[in-house]
């Protein structure tokens, strides 16, 4: 039943998206307002999204959870974004950026997306600068650059630690300006709680306002989901709060392939975890590891930091990966930081963190360059930790914090519904089993500013003449239905236990057996854990409350239970994957250093799962490379 | 710690408001604000009460959710932090703490601690933005900016929309929100094509809503980004420099 036909253009990687736009159907300029689109999710792909559509003349209704557009989560991310402008004449080009994002996904992921995605992350710059997006420059009125993981150029543009966020305000501005002119009809505060398939085809999707909590359901030629990722999975993690999976998980439900779920990512640099009933882990941009060097003492122990001589401390990603020394990609940083700590040299009054030290850079370029470069990070620090950071070695482990899965895509980013697409973080497309730093920001808005609005014409084309589409097909009426009937279900339960109670276990589970490490043993303990929860949340959670007015208990019930069929998935994907590669690390597959080792013979695909209401069906899209040989990656 | 809450519960819009008191005995310093909360609310739940509706996101202070009067300072007694950043080691075990709702005519309240903040979207949509189509933008760096521009501008544009300067204001003005916007894209050579009319048209928007400025300063005081008055001289300036330049 479901077709993995990748619609890869063919011809040379360099020509293929040129190629592609002359061939896809267009909609006439006139024609386009008869053409009424949803999205779902306003953060950089969404927002972007919907205000290209709107620009471009279709009709747009957008969606968020949020009391506003600009609260979307990609508000939150820090450093950077990554564009092959070579402004700093160090040998950057397109093919190098393709080149870092193949190897850096660990050979993962689609040539010709990735390629795409370089090639279109100069145009990202351009339209952002044009907005007034306050990107940091240089005293000649040229944009400055730093440098990133995994990558031996700087092509990092940034607006100091705050990236995410001026970025997202200018796409939140393009959005608000068409909302102005009245090409986009904005919905806040209303969350999409189901898709409509009618007659195979995506029509529209069911929602619940979260202050009337009235349920309705909304028709259109398609659908977009930017809803995100799923790192919430882990319950602490780096993501906000309310960040959640429903929307691509009850997709997945109605017949989209979830593709490598398994594939999650730890964030190496994230303030250790405090105390018990913590309620998020909170990052401290990459960007950190250009001038901080991470390090434990030796011999463990537990002298403070200022006591411990030079030759007493391990500087451990320099020692094992010289060639890019405390810049090796996320996963391997990771990795490494949590070795330290498995051999129980961790430090901090949990033992649960490493060392961010940025006293030589102190000293070299002085205090005042280290503020003026991290001073709000510095400041972020201090205030969650206590510690002044200027003078004290930061403490950091490892955090979800970004999941390279999501829904299985086409070259034209649509799922395997036909009719509805998938966008930035919720879909699969670019990053393969590991994503670089500074590459969401630029697959986030490269989907939804450049690539959908083009191919989105090629599916609405030939729909022009059906008329408005309606909720009159029954599909609607029982996509309703079963929504009124999960929420008087989660209401009716008044069990014993509160829905974090049951977020925090499922977390647990997850990190403990699906986490930076995994073997066999423990996935196939975690399912049968996990099972076990879900059956007593289904008769024990207490959702307190009513059903017609704001009741945030309610809308967390929904999401954790969608999270719990997520993390089976999950451990399901990361059982059947017999290899390391990436972000996801069977121990059972590793090199005599403890590298992750790949076996491309058995596992050069897209694991694309198949929902049957049973056991879930794999589907394989083999993976080809013919630009880059996929070879053991080395950081040395 | 042992800390005394005095907590504003309201059920709708319409309903009567009133302080209920809770005593939370098992906070500790490196527990957040909120994670205090989030303790009270889980104790709440299982005693079959409703949990405090509040509102909060990111909790690392930059997507402006989150948002308490507590003591009667907008985002609590640290300078510069967002409710979400505070942490319990700024109070003292046996402290009494008001938490209160934003409380501003521009800002109508939906339910105990969450309020509409729309207004400022409205504002925003008033002219918010540099028009500029996606596509049509040239080589970034054709156009320089000054870096002396960039970072004033970066200054204005760290404003994370999360009211505080309305709550704070005895007035309930929204000139600091409005203001920063304005500084943010009036003071790019991007933004100058636009300048005159986006400037009227963002401050006929504030007027709707808010209330006006009598220079108080609270909102700057009270702002978890310390952005700076400053910028409502600015914007005083634009408003009327294009206001005349409109009659000539």
């Amino acid at each position: 039943m479901i077709d993995l036909e990748a619609n890869i253009p063919p011809g040379p990687i360099q020509e293929a998206w040129d190629n592609h736009r002359f061939n896809v159907r267009l909609v006439n300029a006139a024609n386009k307002r008869r053409f009424h689109v949803i999205v779902v999710g306003t953060g950089l792909a969404g927002a972007s999204a919907a205000a290209t559509l709107g620009e471009l003349g279709y009709r747009v209704s957008a969606f968020t959870f949020h009391d506003s557009p600009r609260r979307a989560h990609s508000i939150a991310a820090q450093g950077g974004i990554n564009a092959a402008k070579n402004y700093r004449n160090d040998g950057d080009s397109p093919f190098r950026l393709f080149y870092d994002t193949i190897k850096g996904g660990d050979y993962r992921s689609r040539e010709a997306n990735v390629y795409r995605l370089a090639q279109i992350s100069n145009n990202i710059i351009d339209q952002c600068a044009a907005q007034g997006v306050p990107f940091a420059r240089e005293y000649g009125g040229l944009l400055d650059n730093r440098s990133f993981g995994g990558a031996q150029v700087s092509r990092t543009f940034y607006a100091r630690g705050q990236t995410g966020q001026q970025l997202l305000l200018g796409a939140y501005q393009a959005l608000s300006r068409q909302i102005d002119a009245g090409t986009v009809t904005m919905h806040t505060r209303t969350e999409l709680l189901d898709v409509v398939v009618a007659d195979g085809h995506a029509s529209g999707i069911v929602t619940r306002d979260l202050l009337t909590g009235e349920i309705r359901t909304h028709a259109a030629h398609a659908v977009v989901l930017a809803t995100g990722g799923y790192s919430n999975v882990f319950f602490l993690s780096t993501n906000a709060r309310n960040s959640n999976a429903t929307a691509i998980w009850r997709a997945h439900r109605q017949g989209a392939a979830f593709a490598n779920p398994c594939f999650t990512q730890i964030h190496p640099t994230c303030i250790p975890q405090s105390e018990g009933f913590q309620s998020k882990l909170t990052l401290m941009s990459e960007s950190l590891r250009n001038d901080g060097r991470i390090w434990v003492p030796l011999h463990g122990g537990e002298r403070p930091p200022d006591q411990i001589p030079e030759d007493e401390r391990d500087y451990f990603l320099e020692r094992r990966y010289p060639a890019f020394g405390n810049l090796v990609p996320r996963d391997v940083a990771s990795r490494a930081a949590k070795g330290m700590i498995d051999e129980e040299l961790g430090v901090g009054a949990r033992r649960n963190g490493v060392y961010l030290d940025f006293a030589h850079a102190i000293d070299r370029l002085g205090a005042e360059v280290i503020k003026a470069r991290y001073g709000n990070l510095f400041e972020m620090y201090e205030r969650i930790s206590g510690e002044d950071p200027y003078r004290v070695p930061m403490r950091i482990y490892p955090a979800p914090h970004y999941t390279m899965g999501g829904l299985w895509v086409d070259y034209n980013l649509m799922t395997t519904i036909p009719g509805l697409y998938a966008i930035g973080e919720a879909n699969f497309s670019d990053h393969g089993a590991n994503r670089l730093g500074a590459s969401a920001l630029m697959q986030g808005l490269a989907d939804g500013y450049f690539v959908l609005p083009v191919t989105i014409g090629d599916h609405l084309a030939p729909m022009l003449g059906r008329g408005e589409p309606t909720t009159d097909h029954p599909a609607f009426a029982q996509a309703e239905a079963q929504v009124r009937a999960r929420v008087d279900r989660l209401l009716s339960i008044r069990g014993s236990r509160s829905v974090d109670w049951f977020h925090r276990e499922l977390g647990r589970i997850t990190w403990e057996n699906c986490g930076m490490a995994r073997n066999g043993a423990g996935l196939q303990q975690a399912i049968h854990e996990i099972r076990a929860l879900r059956e007593e949340f289904d008769t024990d959670v207490r959702v307190p409350g009513e059903g017609e007015s704001l009741n945030q208990s309610l809308e967390k019930a929904g999401r954790v239970e969608d999270f719990f069929e997520l993390a089976e998935l999950m451990c399901i994907d990361a059982l059947h994957r017999e290899e390391s590669c990436g972000g996801h690390f069977r121990e059972e597959h590793q090199t005599p250093d403890n590298e992750a080792l790949r076996d491309d013979e058995r596992f050069a695909y897209v694991a694309a799962w198949e929902h049957t209401g049973g056991v879930p069906e794999l589907h394989r899209e083999e993976l080809e490379f013919q630009y880059v040989q996929p070879a053991q990656r080395s950081y040395k | 710690m042992r800390l005394t809450l005095r907590v504003w519960r309201q059920a709708g819009p319409e309903a009567e408001g009133f302080f209920e008191e809770h005593l939370v005995e098992d906070a500790t310093p490196e527990m957040s604000f909120l994670e205090m909360l989030d303790l009270l609310n889980e104790r709440l739940t299982l005693e079959d009460k409703e949990p405090i509706a509040f509102e909060s996101d990111c909790r690392e202070g930059i997507c402006g959710t989150c948002g308490l009067m507590i003591n009667g300072q907008a985002h609590g007694p640290q300078r510069g932090t967002a409710t979400c950043q505070l942490y319990c080691r700024k109070f003292s075990d046996g402290d009494v703490i008001t938490i209160e709702p934003w409380r501003s005519a521009g800002f109508p309240l939906i339910k105990d601690l969450v309020v509409d903040r729309s207004s400022f979207d409205l504002v925003i949509a008033a002219g918010g933005y540099i028009s500029v189509s996606t596509g049509s933008a040239p080589d970034a760096n054709l156009s320089l900016v000054p870096k002396e521009a960039a970072d004033l501008a970066m200054d204005a544009a760290a404003c994370i929309g999360c009211g505080a300067c309305v709550a704070a204001c005895p007035n309930g003005a929204g000139q600091l929100f409005t203001a920063a916007k304005l500084a943010h894209l009036n003071l790019l050579p991007q933004g100058q094509p636009e300048r005159g009319r986006r400037t009227i048209r963002m401050v006929e928007e504030m007027e709707q809503h808010f209330g006006s400025c009598t220079n108080h300063r609270e909102c700057e005081a009270q702002c978890p980004k310390v952005i700076s008055i400053d910028f409502i001289a600015m914007m005083n300036r634009d408003y009327r420099k294009a206001r005349r330049k409109e009659r000539s």
